[in-house]
């Protein structure tokens, strides 16, 4: 049971895909503008983890060695493409950015879920590799929930939506930090957020 | 006039690093000196102006509907794009690394793993999947913007590979070093590139 924890609570932590693997930072980033973006984009990058994952890791014994790269892809694909067409079906209801389409598309060259297959599900049973993608999607799914958190409230004064700082304070003055929403602040958080993390965890610090 | 246009804005103002992150994974990785980073960028200029009009093509006439599908004006196979695109960019990826090997193995040599890397990179599948949305008129327009896109990106990656270069000699908190003092430098650049956004071409 001390192996299962540890599959989970590495990948957020310690082997954090972001901060520390430094993977899968490409399409992360430009939805973290507001937080029902990242929102929906961790949980997508979750289901798509988990569930390729899976997948790869019940035909790891059929795929021939050779052609694996391929079939990985091919897989990766049809999840990407299965999300992707269920968040068109409830794009009205829940008024979710048609830009994010353009992002969930490139979920696919997300270095993770290939990352994870090739190191994990492939030489791994069907569950544990599904508990390893999940928890892999989870720890990138957080750090852009936390850069998102930043960029909303600083940025708009809002999250989900919702004003958070008060209108007194704006009268008093007080403007938003119109920096935040644009893309370079993106990166700048995700710097101090890297910086926080090594300089609390100092195994990570790179010489 | 409209082509000039359609190349400089897909340079500076959407440049696919400072404005999209397109293509990030790589760009960290390999812009460590100037000289790998120099053929990272010319492989991905040239990968780019293969794959996009290949996919403008194939998105035309097979996956919209419309007069032009040749399933005819009712099909719709618009799903199907992503698996279609990136079997296109895996395709093509693995040829010009076939090419790249027997004409200049120099050059494959310092790539290295990277080219075939080029296959996931972001900002070749970005590309296309932008070049659907932007819905250009005609194969020439797909052209330019894998042209100019992949210019930009070529110019990101030097850039910040000449920055990297100069900063092995700064002396950095411990926590910063590495990942973290580059993504504030990228940060950085991008607020310069900020003053191109605001250019109307």
């Amino acid at each position: 049971m001390g192996k299962m924890k540890e599959t989970i609570l590495n990948p957020i932590f310690k082997g954090n895909p972001i901060t520390v693997l430094v993977l899968g930072i490409c399409s992360s980033l430009a939805v973290t503008v507001e937080l029902k973006g990242a929102f929906v984009m961790a949980l997508s990058v979750i289901a798509v983890t988990g569930l390729s994952s899976l997948v790869c890791s019940l035909l790891r014994k059929t795929i021939p060695n050779r052609v694996r790269i391929i079939v990985q892809l091919v897989v990766v694909a049809l999840m990407v493409i299965l999300v992707d067409q269920f968040l068109k079906a409830f794009e009205a209801t829940y008024a979710i950015d048609k830009q994010l389409s353009v992002y969930i598309g490139l979920i696919i060259t997300n270095c993770i879920v290939m990352g994870r297959i090739e190191a994990f599900a492939l030489g791994n049973k069907p569950l544990p590799s599904l508990f390893d993608g999940v928890a892999n999607g989870a720890g990138y799914g957080m750090i852009l929930i936390i850069v998102a958190f930043f960029r909303e409230l600083l940025g708009s004064g809002t999250l989900f939506g919702f004003r958070i700082i008060p209108q007194a304070l704006y009268d008093a003055g007080y403007v938003n930090n119109g920096l935040m929403i644009l893309p370079p602040m993106a990166r700048i958080i995700l710097g101090c957020i890297i910086w926080a993390h090594r300089s609390i965890d100092k195994d990570l610090q790179e010489k | 006039m409209e082509y000039l246009s359609l190349f400089v804005k897909s340079i500076f103002v959407d440049n696919m690093i400072f404005a999209y992150f397109l293509g990030m994974c790589s760009y960290l990785a390999v812009s460590k000196n100037v000289k790998t980073a120099n053929g990272l960028g010319i492989a991905v200029i040239a990968v780019l102006l293969i794959t996009l009009p290949v996919n403008y093509l194939l998105n035309k006439f097979l996956l919209t509907p419309g007069e032009n599908c040749i399933f005819g004006p009712d099909v719709d196979l618009s799903f199907l794009s992503f698996i279609i695109f990136i079997a296109v960019i895996a395709a093509i990826t693995q040829v010009v690394e076939m090419v790249v090997e027997k004409f200049l193995p120099s050059l494959y040599s310092s790539l290295g793993i990277y080219l075939p890397l080029i296959a996931v990179n972001c900002a070749i599948l970005g590309g296309s999947l932008f070049m659907q949305q932007k819905e250009f008129a005609n194969l020439g327009e797909s052209a330019v913007y894998a042209l100019g896109s992949g210019a930009g990106w070529y110019l990101a990656i030097v850039a910040l590979a000449a920055i990297r270069e100069k900063l092995s000699y700064a002396n950095i908190p411990a926590g910063l070093k590495g990942t973290g003092i580059t993504f504030i430098t990228v940060g950085l650049m991008g607020v310069a590139f900020m003053a191109f956004m605001g250019l109307a071409i």
